[in-house]
């Protein structure tokens, strides 16, 4: 399908300040879709509250607002603008959420601004824990064993079920950092850790759930096209296990210690959701392997263009927001000239001649 | 690690490290840009007479484990690589490549500049190379000169067929259908993939006349994969001919795919440096969806060169235009030249095999 004639002007929403969760990968890859976008004859209204930005550079967009991210002051822009179409799983989790926003005010209704890539429907269903393990299981994509306590008699209840799939991870529900919680290794230790957790928590709640600390924390990038085309960006494996947060640890990308039997059962496992979720345009998957064995958890899904994006990018020559842009105007991975060599499309799986490192501990 | 050299019939010389076997090893020189897989590419019999590189630059991390075996043993005839890790770390590894490659008698070289070779061979194409830790460039580039067999004039599929004919997959009380499979160089994840969906399988040699092969009565015919220039195949051509009209199912992959081409009118010809690698896009004609693929062939089909009027081209490679699937238009006969088993690879065309299943159903009424 070529792109849609119909969109003459669209809006893109950056990501707002640089802070933990909305790093400047977010302007790369707003820039990117700029320029995508543009180049398809698409005029350009950014907005972004951060002027410390290459995308906010009078360049990038045919308008350039420099105004807070909030509904009220988008609102204003697209009364002025009256855009067609918005994107916005561009602008990392802030965009995201505007988005969100703007459509459940009517604001989008509203203005007739059509949210356009990725239904919102599918990042809600990729974003609620509960609708996304429900999809999970309908698919038969393994996730977690989880459960939600609220008092000691469900706790006590819980800790003389067969075949819990111990050890078990505690968090208490709203305490500062998860503070509270611990991994319990026998029924008197989850009672201990549960108790005090149910303590500890001001909502007296603890989710108890299989623990998977210690196995591999395996990433995929992946794309998918209107025309249900699914490719595999990169993949990507975290330097420590699960249990170091990713932000205190080194990403490798390509993964080294998979074999192909492992890389493919992973990379099929990631192309199923894409598909499972709908999505048009960018999303990476986060896993669970087990360093022993070929079981493996989803994690969980982000259903948008996210740091990972950003290094996969870097890692393979990629241009994941450029081509989400372009997926997000309606055209398929087979009609994307790939500018790197010119001659190629953009439906084909990067083969990257390297190893590329990313120590986020030296990035903040 | 003691030196090697690595030199190409143009007179390129890479020098490197030795790994493996110690000695000499000549080839044509390919390249795969797959990032894992390297023991099923190892074990493929489609790399026979060939020295492999291997693009992504860091091989050997996950060490070897029989699982991954295609075959009864390393078929390719050496291993060109940037670098051999030096731990390897996986909970199924039984041994490290170097080990694996000393066992098995493979000449390797790494230290190479593989971004280079690799587009030495871009381009000016696939050519001889050897490999060597005892011989001198000189002493090898003059042997490549003087050679009169290159890779192209050797029957390679004769080198790596089964002896004796062989089943795989479930008894015959059990199988749901019984497959007759003409030996090219089949790989073990075909005879698999066929089995969990209930075929029993029946791999006969590639010089096994079509009459002993109809003589057991199969559902289906099944055209493996395998190495070298089909042109030179005329006695496996004849045998896919009378396959074809014996009238029953047949499925061919790779190598299949061409002689399926050839036994029904077409031609082959040789591709400047081939098809190898886990991310090739595919287009189906029939449903205009593309999937990534595994690909491991230097041959391809003259689409003109087919007859319209009995068989249709049913996919293309996005990169090249070059034909990647087939399918007769009056018979239940089709096949595919990338590789629906993976192994390595990525899996999203496995249901090919269930289309074959399928048709045999629809055959067996």
């Amino acid at each position: 399908m070529p792109r849609r004639l119909d969109l003459k002007k669209v809006m893109v929403i950056g990501s707002g300040p640089i802070v933990i969760g909305q790093a400047a990968e977010f302007d790369y890859a707003g820039a990117q879709a700029c320029r995508a976008l543009r180049e398809e004859g698409i005029s350009v209204v950014l907005v972004n509250s951060n002027p410390a930005t290459i995308m906010t550079d009078v360049e990038m967009a045919d308008r350039v607002y420099i105004e807070p991210l909030t509904p009220e002051f988008l609102e204003q822009i697209i009364a002025r603008e009256r855009p067609q179409g918005l994107v916005p799983t561009l602008g990392g989790q802030t965009g995201l959420n505007l988005a969100s926003k703007l459509s459940e005010l009517g604001i989008l209704e509203k203005y007739d601004v059509e949210l356009l890539g990725t239904p919102l429907s599918t990042i809600q269903k990729a974003e609620d824990r509960e609708q996304f393990r429900a999809l999970m299981r309908e698919i038969g994509e393994p996730v977690p064993e989880s459960w939600i306590i609220d008092s000691d008699a469900a706790l006590a209840e819980l800790s003389v079920q067969d075949n819990l799939p111990w050890p078990l991870i505690v968090r208490p529900a709203y305490t500062l950092g998860g503070s509270g919680g611990g991994i319990a290794h026998t029924i008197p230790e989850l009672l201990e850790i549960g108790g005090r957790g149910l303590r500890l928590s001001p909502v007296s709640q603890v989710m108890i759930e299989r623990c998977l600390v210690g196995w591999k924390e395996i990433e995929y990038e992946v794309m998918r096209d209107a025309n249900d085309t699914c490719i595999t960006i990169c993949n990507m494996e975290n330097f420590d296990p699960m249990g170091v947060h990713t932000g205190d640890s080194i990403v490798v990308a390509p993964s080294q210690t998979l074999s192909d039997k492992e890389y493919q059962m992973l990379r099929t496992a990631s192309l199923k959701i894409i598909r499972a979720l709908g999505i048009e345009g960018g999303c990476n998957v986060q896993l669970a392997l087990d360093p022993d064995t070929y079981a493996y958890y989803i994690i969980e899904v982000n259903p948008r263009v996210s740091r990972s994006s950003a290094l996969a990018s870097k890692a393979t020559g990629y241009p994941i927001a450029r081509v989400a842009a372009k997926i997000a105007i309606g055209l398929h991975l087979d009609e994307i000239e790939n500018k790197v060599t010119g001659r190629t499309l953009a439906c084909f799986e990067p083969a990257p001649g390297l190893l590329c490192c990313e120590d986020s501990t030296l990035a903040i | 690690m003691a030196e090697a050299v690595l030199v190409l019939s143009d007179g390129s010389v890479f020098k490197g490290q030795h790994f493996g076997a110690a000695g000499t090893t000549f080839g044509e020189v390919v390249f795969n840009t797959g990032m894992t897989g390297y023991q099923e590419a190892l074990t493929d019999p489609s790399y026979a007479g060939q020295l492999l590189t291997m693009t992504y630059p860091l091989i050997g991390n996950y060490g070897v484990a029989d699982v991954d075996i295609e075959s009864n043993g390393v078929q390719v005839a050496g291993f060109v690589v940037r670098t051999l890790a030096d731990v390897a770390s996986n909970w199924r590894m039984q041994g490290t490549l170097h080990d694996y490659l000393v066992k098995s008698g493979t000449v390797g070289i790494q230290g190479i500049d593989t971004r280079q070779l690799t587009r030495v061979i871009r381009a000016g194409g696939v050519m001889m190379g050897a490999i060597s830790s005892t011989e001198t460039a000189g002493e090898l580039l003059e042997k490549l000169q003087s050679s009169t067999s290159g890779y192209d004039q050797i029957d390679w599929v004769s080198r790596v067929t089964t002896k004796q004919p062989y089943t795989w997959g479930p008894s015959e009380a059990d199988a749901r259908f019984h497959v007759a499979v003409l030996d090219c160089g089949i790989k073990f994840n075909i005879l698999r993939s066929l089995a969990s969906r209930g075929v029993r399988t029946t791999v006969f040699p590639a010089s096994t006349p079509a009459s002993e092969m109809i003589a057991t009565n199969p559902d289906g015919y099944f055209l493996s994969p395998g190495p070298g220039d089909p042109a030179l195949l005329g006695y496996a051509i004849t045998t896919v001919t009378a396959l074809i009209n014996a009238g029953k199912p047949v499925m061919g992959i790779c190598l299949g795919n061409q002689l399926l081409g050839c036994a029904l009118g077409g031609h082959t010809y040789k591709l400047p440096f081939g098809h190898r690698g886990a991310n090739h896009p595919v287009k189906d004609l029939l449903t205009g969806k593309v999937v990534i693929t595994s690909q491991n062939h230097g041959y391809a089909l003259d689409p003109d060169s087919l007859p319209a009027d009995d068989v249709e081209v049913t996919q293309i490679n996005l990169n090249d235009g070059t034909v990647e699937g087939l399918r007769h238009r009056h018979l239940p006969v089709f096949s595919i030249q990338y590789h629906p088993e993976a192994s390595p690879g990525p899996h999203d065309s496995n249901q090919y095999f269930d289309q074959f299943v399928s048709s045999m159903e629809a055959a067996k009424g």
